[in-house]
C-alpha cells in the first residue's frame, strides 16, 4: 500500500548521521553498500559494461565532493548521499502499484521487487537521486538500510548495522533511531546542529548531515609557535626537581 | 528530464484522442453534430484510437510491460495510478456512447447521458495526466499552476482541430468548428506562452547550499563528481541536449503547434469544400508535429533537484 504509514509520537525511525567534518571521501562506505547489497534484499546490483569506457551500475550510496567557501576560509567537503528514509516520501505516494513502500515499525522505505513495473516515477519524485533504476530486472531499487543486517541474528550483534556504518574508517556515519529524542544519534544531532537536505521540499528526511564546525582561523605570524612550544617543554624539564629523573631525562633525550 | 519517446507520444496522442472524446460526448447529444452513425464511427474511433495507442506506448516505457495491471491499484495516493483507472473507466459510458450512436444513430437519452459520463471521464483523465507531472516537487517547471491548464489547453486544442477536420467530409462549411478550433489554438498559445515566461522568471527554491545543508563559510560548489562516467541519474533527469537548443526549438513548436494551425484554422473558417478540407488536415499534421515537439520540450527543459549534487547551481 503506498499510503505513507501512520504516525505517532515516538515512532521508531531508523536513520543515518554523517559527520560532513569526519568523512574523508575514501569511498569505503560505497563500496561496502554494493559489495553487501549485490548480495542482499535488493540483489543483485548490476553493473554493465563493467570494465570498459561508458561504464555504469546500480549504487545506493555515492560520496560526493564539494567546496565551501573561497580563499583560506574554503574547505572540501565530501558528502556520501544514500536513500535519507523521508517521513514524507514522495517516491512511496507516487507508486501506482504499491511496490514502493515505508514500513510502520521502523520507518525504512522499501521497494517490493516481485510488484514493480519499472515506470521510474519513484525516481523523478525523489529530489536526493536516491533510487537508481536496475536496467537488466526492470524495476528501481533502493537503499534498504541495510534492512538484512540490522535485525541478522546470523551476524555479530557489534556487525548488526548498516554495511556503510560498520565499515567507515573515520567513524563519520552512526545509525540509529531518530524517532526517539533520547537515542544516542537524536541526542548527537541536537549537539551538532544537523541538518536536512532541501529542507525547503518538505520530504521530512529522516537522516541528518551534520555541517563541518567552524576552523579556527587561520593567522600567518603564529607560524613559529611548534618552536615555542619546544622551548617551552626543554624549559618544563629543566624544571624538574628530582636529580634522578633529570638525569634519565637527560638520557633520553639524547 | 529525459524525454522518453514512449511518454511524447502517449501525453500528446492520448491527450489530443481523450480531449476529441470530451468534445464528442459534449457536442453529440446537444445535437450540435452531425447525426449520421458514420460520423459517430469516424470521429469516435479516431478518439479512441488516439487515447488507445497512446495508453499502449506508455506501457512500453515500463521496465516490466507485463505487470501494467498492477497500476490500478494505488489510485488512492498517485496520481499515475489515478490516470490509468480513469484512462480505462472512461471507456464504460464512452462503449456505451458509442454504440447509441454509431449502430442505433442516437444521441439522446441514455446514449446521451452515456456522452456527458464519457466527457467528464475523458477530462478527469486529462486533469490526472497533468497532475502526474504537477505532484513532482523537485521538478519546479512541472511543479506549478500551469501544467494542468496547459494540458487542458493543448488537448482540447487538439480536440478541436480533429473534430473540424472529420466534420468537414459531412459537412462542407461547418459554423463553429473551425472558430472554436481558432480559440482554441490561441488559447493554447497564450497558455504555453504563459508557461514558458513563468519557468523563464520563478526562481529556483533549491540550491547546491540547500542540497548538501553547507554554505554557511560561503558559496558551494562541486568539486569532483562521485563516479567518472554516467550512471541511471544522470541519464534520466541529467538531461542537457534539448536546453542548448531551447530558443530555436521554442521557436519551431511555435510555429508547428500554435501559429500556422491557426492560420490554416482561419482559412478552413473562411473557405468550404476542398480547401478548406485539406487546411483542416494540414492544420491537424502541424499541431500534431508541434505539439511532439512542444512535450519534447517540457521534459528536455525540466530540471531535475538531483542535478545538484552534479554541479548544477540553482534547481
Amino acid at each position: 500500500m503506498t499510503d505513507l504509514p501512520a504516525r505517532y509520537p515516538g515512532q521508531t525511525q531508523l536513520g543515518l548521521v554523517i559527520d560532513l567534518d569526519l568523512c574523508v571521501g575514501c569511498h569505503a562506505c560505497a563500496t561496502a553498500c554494493k559489495e553487501w547489497n549485490t548480495g542482499g534484499h535488493m540483489a543483485p546490483l548490476p553493473d554493465f559494461n563493467a570494465y570498459g569506457d561508458g561504464a555504469w551500475g546500480v549504487w545506493f550510496n555515492r560520496v560526493h565532493s564539494f567546496e565551501e567557501g573561497e580563499g583560506d576560509g574554503a574547505r572540501t567537503v565530501h558528502f556520501p548521499k544514500s536513500c535519507l528514509h523521508c517521513e514524507d516520501a514522495a517516491c512511496v505516494t507516487v507508486c501506482p502499484t504499491g511496490a514502493s513502500y515505508k514500513r510502520a515499525e521502523d520507518g525504512i522505505v522499501l521497494v517490493n521487487e516481485s510488484l514493480c513495473i519499472g515506470c521510474k516515477l519513484c525516481s523523478w519524485a525523489c529530489p536526493y537521486g536516491a533510487r537508481e533504476f536496475d536496467a537488466d530486472e526492470g524495476v528501481m531499487k533502493k537503499c534498504t538500510l541495510c534492512i538484512d543486517r540490522i535485525y541478522n541474528d546470523n551476524l555479530a550483534p557489534e556487525e548488526r548495522q548498516p554495511a556503510c556504518v560498520f565499515v567507515c574508517p573515520t567513524k563519520a556515519r552512526f545509525f540509529g533511531d531518530l524517532g526517539d529524542p533520547n537515542s544516542a544519534v537524536s541526542e548527537l544531532v541536537a549537539a551538532r546542529g544537523g541538518k536536512d537536505l532541501m529542507p525547503e521540499l518538505g520530504y521530512r528526511p529522516t537522516n541528518k548531515y551534520l555541517p563541518p564546525r567552524r576552523a579556527r582561523p587561520y593567522v600567518d605570524d603564529l607560524a613559529p609557535q611548534p618552536l615555542t612550544a619546544l622551548m617551552a617543554e626543554a624549559q618544563s624539564r629543566a624544571d624538574v626537581a628530582n636529580p634522578l629523573l633529570r638525569w634519565v631525562d637527560r638520557l633520553l633525550s639524547r | 528530464m529525459h524525454p522518453a519517446l514512449s511518454i511524447v507520444f502517449f501525453t500528446t496522442a492520448s491527450g489530443a484522442g481523450f480531449a476529441l472524446l470530451f468534445l464528442l460526448g459534449l457536442a453529440a447529444p446537444l445535437g450540435l453534430l452531425p447525426q449520421s452513425g458514420w460520423f459517430g464511427f469516424a470521429a469516435l474511433a479516431t478518439a479512441f484510437i488516439l487515447a488507445a495507442v497512446g495508453l499502449v506506448s506508455s506501457v512500453f516505457h515500463l521496465g516490466r510491460p507485463e505487470r501494467a495491471w498492477r497500476a490500478f491499484s494505488q489510485w488512492r495516493s498517485s496520481w499515475l495510478s489515478r490516470e490509468g483507472v480513469m484512462s480505462v473507466l472512461t471507456f464504460v459510458p464512452a462503449a456505451v456512447f458509442g454504440i447509441g450512436w454509431v449502430f442505433f444513430g442516437v444521441t439522446w437519452g441514455v446514449v446521451g447521458l452515456c456522452g456527458f459520463l464519457a466527457a467528464i471521464c475523458a477530462a478527469v483523465t486529462i486533469a490526472c495526466t497533468g497532475m502526474i507531472y504537477a505532484s513532482l516537487k523537485p521538478i519546479r517547471q512541472w511543479h506549478n499552476r500551469w501544467v494542468v491548464p496547459n494540458y487542458f489547453a493543448l488537448g482540447l486544442m487538439a480536440g478541436f482541430l480533429l473534430l473540424d477536420f472529420i466534420v468537414r467530409f459531412w459537412i462542407a462549411w461547418p459554423a463553429w468548428t473551425p472558430l472554436l478550433a481558432l480559440i482554441s489554438v490561441l488559447f493554447a498559445w497564450w497558455s504555453k506562452e504563459a508557461y514558458w515566461r513563468f519557468i523563464d522568471t520563478n526562481s529556483a527554491p533549491s540550491t547546491v547550499a540547500s542540497a548538501t545543508a553547507l554554505g554557511s563559510r560561503g558559496p558551494v560548489r562541486m568539486l569532483e563528481p562521485p563516479h567518472t562516467q554516467d550512471n541511471y541519474l544522470l541519464q534520466e533527469m541529467g538531461f542537457r541536449i534539448a536546453r542548448k537548443h531551447k530558443v530555436r526549438l521554442r521557436l519551431i513548436a511555435r510555429v508547428a503547434a500554435f501559429i500556422l494551425p491557426a492560420l490554416l484554422s482561419l482559412v478552413a473558417l473562411l473557405t468550404a469544400g476542398g480547401i478548406g478540407l485539406v487546411a483542416a488536415a494540414f492544420a491537424v499534421m502541424s499541431a500534431a508535429l508541434g505539439l511532439v515537439i512542444e512535450r519534447w520540450l517540457f521534459f528536455a527543459e525540466a530540471k531535475h533537484t538531483v542535478t545538484l549534487y552534479y554541479g548544477a547551481v540553482a534547481v
